[in-house]
């Protein structure tokens, strides 16, 4: 037996490898925690790696995971061996086609990065939700726990399901062992050659489907006969475990590592056990290893063949002696009795008790959920369930983890207990910037440490939600076993800390996980002699009680002069050697650089010198800081949110922003997921180094600034000058130029300071420069801190100023529609998000009277994925009501709001006519006959409505209640389906024409990135040809699907192709056509993403030049002009003006293909040079046919309501 | 037969056209195109400091440090381990790619302006098969602070970085914007020039009216431009012992004659080529031969320099007194109010 070299890889790699090597077809769609799994895959064939059969596996990806399942399902039909890689929904959709290869018997291994379903919320964590939904399909499953057990068990699930026939899902846990890095033995492909027996893949091919041997499969079965076929399959399902168990004796002769069906760790006279399965046993068997080291009598039963359960097997492996079992579900079925992991030890306890018996007293089992959404899963909380079990009546059904004092299901829990393990280990914590590689030095770190010492390695990184300004934490271990840690490194036992942003001092307890005596690393800016005056209070108390010695360096000033820019990665890594002393000093350093040297390789010889100076350099630069003897900062980490927050902002929103989310009770979260709105506004973020500041005397208040704000940070408005007397001395404002407004009204255009995330766009589109001083224009970036506090004060000021009466603006302007106040504020996305101006610019024309449909993806993850949203209310309380179901469904999901909102306002009119008389004729005949077309129209409608629940409240009969509760109804809404390219023209793009065809009046905003973004940037059928993405690593060869142009097919539908840094006029021009059309709207929105590989602060220019070079034609079609006997197509944008390539070669996403495929790039791009001619001609010759014969009205398959609309 | 064999850099080359860089040695196809019409040798197009660093910062930027750490991505474009800059690694293959399907030789030509590092490709430039190196410093003095003599001190200090790592001639192509250009030349001779080719034209910025910015545009040259550097020829033939090529300008037989009569070693071609094709330089070889034959000279050698400043009979029409001729010799149409 040789032993390969170990690797560090993580769990989706572990799995990756071992699918590719033994499959020819893999359908892929990508879904987090599993993407990465797919793009290994196709980065691997793009590669040309080959299988176990010198072939390069054929990676298909698909338009939703349900398509992905049939795809596989009509593979294994035709004899190839497929698999595929999914999660959560994802593993749902291919539920039904499940039970069908199944029911087949068609051998398979779906590799599976278990994650939570959304319910009340989606998560993107890791659980055994999807798996348990899908245990009735038939399929096997079997359960990894680590890294090592993910590369192990997928190559025994690829065995067995061989021989067995039945098709597996192999899963692990997403996130913590699919995310996690460790340091593993690799499987050598011998091994995985003598795994995979070629008799039983011809015995697959031969019941292929074939001409050659034609047979019928898949029939409809009868009364008759269905139930007996469904009851031929058993003997599959009672060999399996034996097959399963062989396989893992096998492998323990190629590897020495054996597994079994049940594994058991513990005392051997064990009377308390716990039962469970995923990484949750890992922390579980290393506390059982401590409690029987201390004597006590306790073990853990591992599950690893879940389905088909093994009843025997488990029993004959829990020890004679157990009297208390406490079986954990990662899952929760609300309304059972009981989880299913539980009932099925339950079960199999209780059949072999009434039979053979090996225990001559039932063990009394009892069931706890635990870890849903990678909840943390500690040995204080394994501590805390095995001191239930020796409780008289222990708990049933508990919790552990979380506190429930509602229902008080949950066991309490030592958070201080530790197991020896820790005690062995060297644990270090890193906080850094999402984009200063913090992350990625530290990947690095952790295989310098695997491959140049016998030290076993973890890396766990906790990422943000948020994309601007994201923050990360690393939690590394290294120790001279197995970790079996798979739980973040706690309170006081991080023997090094390192804060890679001095912003952070501010925001976070830093040193809560310092270990006494260790080490603390700041990158700051500050002197060393003066950095100790930086520190809050708490935290200098902690270095001096915890007695930590502290470091200092002023990384981003190393960077600069070693000409790194402002990447610190290396820097910061070089001072973690130098002072961690993991490895010796030099060899650490060496190391750093010889991984800097293969990093950087091809990136270039100046890249990787530079590196080596910055590494050359740090270690000058870095100081040890004297600490005092006692604390002297004079101030505190401010509260996460102000006192005057609203009391939900300061016990839940608040806590979550401080990280402390986990202390929060079950009784104070929201029983149905509904949450506030505007809360955005309450965590001040501070990302911004500089901000724009407005030349009052400068500008000609064109409103451009404010249109492109991406984080709705630069806003103007138009008061009475008297309102501004008493305003900060600093607050600008002047009297407005426009003269469609009153004299003595002026206008201030007014930067949010705190809010601001410097992207600047808002001077990049101003038109306007100083004369004298051409640099100069009418807004300019100005550092961010000296201006915080009077631009804090400014920025209050403004807010509090009355909205100008929006009846008296002219919206159909830029200037005139940018005063009007957002209501979607403050997002999350990504600094110059191309996507973000447009959902607040809806938000601005229509947010009183929105309803939100809102695809998962970016746009839900920014606007919903708490702790705060960017969507907020007036000041009259009104605002987008938003709500996300899922991916494939939003377009349904907002059609079913429209037809739910206009069935109540057809019966709140029914009503009102009923009560007519009693209500008053004047006001009932006003409502029904209101002319809700304008602004004014609604405002007077808002009006009568509240005189008409006036009337009702006062009439109290029951009739007046039933009217009541439908009367705002009666006021026009807006209902926006929004999403994103993934969904649109991908998953939901059945739902998507289905909505357009129903006719009905719904406004669909598509916020195109030709990519799926939120996961990372894979393909969908949005991407352009030649563009490289994530699934097609060699260029996409197809062209991009036209969706205005199967829109305007139907000559119903209102579509507008906009983009809104190539012309701003068109692009709300666009909003109020389709809101104002009574019918289905599309709007397609180029939205530049960091997909696309280019910097944001390019963001206009790229859109400008994508409509420019005739990639993005900006078009309008209105079915109301084909009603005027017109032509309905009218074309925005002029021909094609550059070439195709002077557009490509500005994205990475294009160029980089002339590096890796050139020959394919040069064709490519001439072909998207002749889409682009190819479809302006079109659209030309569309938009010059002379108009027709009014077309017959659109037929709606569900009568719309009668709002009286032009 | 006339012969029309010239010396440049100390090649030996069978007559005075060399077309220039463009982006004609880009295909292998065109590059024959040219040695079939009658090519000397080829300049490749360059090899751009700025491409190769900015190539590299973008792999950087969007291959290499892609994570924003976001938990569901932590990364936006796919990995690929040809995917870094490879701007280098293709100019050295296609340098080869060109010596293996041309006779005639090929000269790389290097265009930057700093000392960070990018000259010393040359020696791997010079290893691919490089018979000659331009070296072409497109460099804009438009800092206040910067005076002339720091310039030309840029240009010399690049020169003696590039003649350290080669050995393998060394051309410099020159702008027309230098203060003392003879004096200037002749010490580039001193730092181990082998050559100069008289001018680079800079691709001047324009301005869109419409959106109020500047944008880049390609004029390509007429032949009024090519008597700047058959002035500055005229005054640098016999003066100094490396060779002179013309650039910028040469469209015809006659424009590429004038500055052999001026002094040029060799003509580059660049815009009547991207122009009217390969083909045109056999045309212009043609007439030139014919006009050579017509005019009763049996080689191009007895011609070169006949009417430079040395040898003219008017040698001050080279210098100032040229720009008063000029401009008498101006009037306004007859319709036109001045």
């Amino acid at each position: 037996m040789t032993r390969p070299a170990m690797v560090t890889i993580d769990g989706n790699e572990a799995a990756a490898r071992v699918a590719f090597l033994a499959n020819e077809v893999i359908a892929i769609y990508p879904i987090t925690p599993a993407s990465p799994m797919g793009e290994l895959a196709d980065q691997w064939a793009s590669m040309g790696h080959k299988n176990l059969w010198g072939a390069v596996p054929r990676i298909v990806e698909m338009q939703s995971e349900g398509g992905a399942a049939g795809a596989i399902h009509g593979s294994l039909q035709s004899g190839a061996l497929t698999t595929t890689f999914t999660a959560s929904q994802g593993l749902l959709l291919m539920i039904p086609n499940m039970y069908k290869i199944a029911g087949e018997l068609s051998p398979a291994v779906f590799h599976v990065a278990a994650r939570s379903l959304a319910a009340q919320a989606l998560s993107i964590f890791g659980d055994h939700s999807d798996v348990m939904a899908a245990r009735g399909t038939g399929f096997a499953f079997l359960a990894s726990n680590s890294v090592q057990e993910v590369t192990d068990l997928a190559l025994i699930a690829q065995a067995a399901t061989l021989e067995a026939r039945l098709p597996m899902v192999h899963f692990f846990d997403g996130f913590r062992t699919s995310h996690e890095i460790a340091k593993i033995e690799p499987l050598d492909e011998s091994v995985v050659r003598a795994m995979i027996d070629d008799t039983r893949v011809d015995e697959h091919r031969r019941r292929a489907l074939s001409p050659e041997h034609p047979v019928l499969r898949g029939s409809s079965q009868n009364p008759d006969v269905y139930f007996q076929a469904r009851e031929t399959v058993n003997p599959y399902y009672q060999a399996m475990p034996g097959i399963v168990q062989a396989a893992m004796d096998r492998f323990a002769g190629l590897t020495g590592r054996q597994y079994r069906l049940f594994d058991y760790v513990g005392a051997p006279d064990a009377e308390r056990v716990l039962v469970l399965m995923g990484s949750g046993a890992e922390a579980a068997h290393e506390t059982v290893e401590h409690m029987t080291a201390q004597g006590e009598k306790v073990g853990v039963l591992k599950v690893r063949l879940y389905r088909p359960f093994a009843p025997d097997a488990l029993v004959e492996a829990l020890p004679e002696s157990v009297r208390r079992i406490a079986v954990l579900d990662r899952c929760k079925e609300p309304g059972s009795d009981g989880e299913p992991l539980y009932k099925d030890v339950i079960s199999a306890l209780a059949q072999d008790y009434a039979g053979a018996g090996k225990f001559e007293l039932l063990p009394r089992v009892v069931g706890g959920r635990f870890g849903l959404s990678s909840k943390e899963f500690t040995p204080g909380m394994v501590k805390a369930v095995f001191d239930e079990l020796d409780s008289e009546f222990p708990k049933h059904p508990f919790t552990i983890g979380i506190h429930d004092d509602v229902t008080h299901t949950s066991l309490k829990w030592e958070p201080g207990y530790r197991t020896g393990a820790a005690e062995k280990m060297r644990s270090a914590v890193f906080y850094g910037l999402g984009s200063d590689g913090t992350v990625s030095a530290n990947k690095n770190s952790i295989k310098i440490i695997g491959e140049n010492t016998d030290l076993y390695a973890q890396g766990y990184f906790v990422y943000d939600s948020k994309k601007a300004g994201a923050v990360t934490v690393s939690h590394l271990r290294f120790g001279p076993e197995l970790i079996r840690s798979s739980y973040l490194i706690g309170d006081d036992d991080a023997q090094f800390v390192a804060c890679h942003q001095e912003i952070f001092l501010e925001r976070y307890d830093l040193l809560d996980k310092a270990a006494p005596g260790g080490v603390f690393l700041l990158n700051s800016t500050a002197a060393p002699e003066q950095v100790w005056d930086t520190l809050p209070k708490r935290m200098q108390q902690q270095l001096i009680d915890k007695r930590l010695s502290f470091y200092t360096i002023d990384a981003y000033d190393v960077a600069e002069r070693a000409g790194m820019g402002r990447r610190i990665n290396t820097i910061m890594q070089a001072c973690y050697f130098a002072i961690s002393e993991v490895l010796p000093s030099e060899q650490a350093i060496d190391a750093i650089k010889a991984a800097a040297r293969k990093t950087y390789a091809k990136a270039g010889p100046r890249m990787i010198e530079a590196n080596i100076k910055a590494i050359d350099t740090a270690l000058e630069h870095l100081h040890r800081v004297d600490v005092p003897a006692a604390a002297s900062s004079t101030f505190d980490r401010a509260p996460p949110v102000p006192d005057e927050a609203p009391e939900f902002v300061r016990q839940v929103t608040g806590v979550m922003i401080a990280g402390r989310g986990d202390s929060i009770p079950v009784s104070l979260m929201p029983a149905d997921g509904t949450f506030p709105l505007g809360t955005a506004a309450w965590e001040k973020r501070n990302l911004a180094l500089e901000i724009p500041v407005w030349e009052a005397d400068l500008c000609t208040q064109c409103g451009k600034c404010v249109f492109v704000c991406p984080h709705s940070v630069i806003r103007s408005k138009v008061f009475d000058a008297k309102a501004a007397e008493g305003a900060p001395p600093s607050f600008k404002h002047v009297p407005v130029r426009s003269k469609d407004y009153d004299p003595g009204l002026h206008i201030s255009y007014q930067t949010a300071p705190e809010d601001c995330t410097g992207c600047g766009l808002c001077v990049d589109v101003c038109p306007i420069r100083d004369k004298q001083n051409p640099s100069r224009k009418a807004v300019n970036m100005a550092p961010q801190v000296p201006l915080r506090a009077p631009e804090r004060d400014n920025w209050e000021f403004f807010l509090q100023l009355p909205e100008y009466d929006h009846r008296k603006l002219k919206q159909t302007t830029i200037p005139g529609a940018m005063l009007r106040e957002p209501m979607f504020e403050f997002s999350s996305a990504c600094v110059g998000c191309g996507e973000t101006p447009y959902l607040r610019l809806a938000s601005q024309l229509f947010g009183d009277r929105m309803m939100v449909a809102n695809a998962t993806g970016c746009s839900s993850i920014y606007g919903g994925n708490l702790p705060t949203t960017p969507w907020a209310k007036n000041a009259e309380g009104r605002g987008p009501a938003w709500s996300n179901s899922l991916f494939e469904d939003n377009a349904e999901f907002g059609l079913g709001m429209r037809v739910a909102v206009d069935q109540l306002a057809e019966s709140a009119r029914e009503q009102l006519r009923a009560l007519r008389a009693s209500v008053g004729a004047d006001l009932a005949d006003a409502i029904l006959t209101a002319d809700q077309s304008d602004e004014a129209g609604i405002h007077e409608q808002r009006g009568r409505v509240a005189e008409l629940l006036a009337k009702l409240e006062s009439a109290d009969t029951s009739e007046a209640r039933t009217l009541a509760a439908v009367a705002e109804y009666l006021i026009r809404r807006s209902v926006w389906i929004v999403g994103g390219d993934g969904w649109g023209y991908d998953i939901g793009f059945g739902g998507l024409d289905h909505v357009l065809a129903s006719g009905q009046n719904v406004n669909i905003l598509l916020l195109d990135t030709e990519v799926y973004s939120n996961t990372g940037g894979q393909t969908s059928k949005a991407t352009p040809r030649g563009a490289v993405a994530k699934f097609s690593a060699g260029g996409k060869p197809g062209r991009k699907k036209d969706l205005a142009r199967i829109a305007m097919d139907y000559e119903h539908v209102y579509v507008a192709q906009v983009a809104f840094g190539a012309k701003d006029t068109q692009t709300l021009r666009a909003f109020l056509e389709a809101e104002a059309y009574d019918g289905p709207s599309l709007i397609i929105a180029y939205s530049p993403c960091i997909a696309h590989g280019v910097d944001l602060s390019h963001n206009l220019r790229q859109q400008d030049l994508a409509v420019r070079s005739g990639h993005w034609p900006l078009l309008r079609y209105d079915p109301r002009r084909a009603a005027e006997g017109k032509n309905p197509l009218h074309l925005d944008s002029a021909k094609p003006s550059i070439p195709f390539r002077d557009y490509a070669q500005t994205e990475t996403r294009f160029s980089v293909l002339w590096r890796t495929h050139p020959e394919a790039a040069e064709r490519l791009q001439q072909l998207s040079q002749r889409d682009v001619m190819a479809r302006y001609h079109h659209y030309e010759e569309l938009a010059a046919l002379p108009g027709t014969e009014p077309a017959a009205p659109a037929v709606a398959t569900t009568r719309k309501g009668g709002d009286a609309k032009p | 037969m006339t012969d029309l064999r010239t010396k440049y850099l100390g090649l030996d080359l069978k007559n005075p056209l060399v077309p220039s860089a463009s982006p004609l040695s880009r295909s292998l196809d065109t590059a024959r195109q040219l040695e079939d019409a009658g090519a000397a040798a080829i300049v490749m197009y360059s090899l751009f400091e700025e491409e190769l660093r900015q190539e590299e910062e973008s792999a950087t930027r969007f291959l290499i440090h892609q994570e924003i750490g976001f938990g569901e991505a932590d990364s936006f474009l796919p990995f690929h381990e040809h995917a870094y800059a490879r701007g280098l690694e293709q100019y050295l293959e296609q340098v080869a790619a060109l010596k293996r399907s041309l006779e005639i030789p090929v000269i790389a030509s290097l265009n930057g302006v700093t000392l960070s590092g990018w000259v010393e490709h040359g020696k791997e430039l010079q290893q691919a098969g490089a018979d000659a190196l331009e070296l072409n410093v497109y460099y804009i003095a438009a800092d206040l602070h910067e005076p002339g003599s720091v310039i030309e001190a840029r240009y010399l200090e690049l020169l003696r970085e590039l003649r350290r790592h080669v050995s393998v001639p060394i051309t410099m192509k020159l702008s027309p914007q230098f203060s003392a250009l003879s004096n200037f030349v002749m010490r580039l001779e001193e730092a181990g020039a082998d050559g100069v080719a008289l001018f680079n034209r800079f691709y001047q910025p324009d301005i869109d009216l419409q959106h109020m910015r500047v944008t880049p545009r390609l004029h390509l040259s007429t032949s009024a431009d090519a008597l700047v550097a058959m002035r500055w020829i005229a005054i640098l033939h016999g003066r100094v012992q490396l060779s002179l090529a013309a650039t910028g300008g040469v469209h015809s037989a006659e424009d590429a004659l004038k500055m052999v009569l001026a002094g040029a070693d060799v003509t580059h071609l660049c815009s009547a080529l991207l122009q009217h094709g390969p083909q045109r330089l056999a045309e212009i070889l043609k007439d030139m031969e014919v006009w050579l034959e017509n005019s009763g000279y049996d080689s191009l050698e007895s011609v070169k320099g006949m009417v430079s400043q040395l040898q003219t009979a008017d040698p001050v029409a080279f210098e100032r007194a040229n720009y008063m001729a000029v401009l008498d010799s101006f009037s306004a149409g007859t319709g036109v109010r001045v």
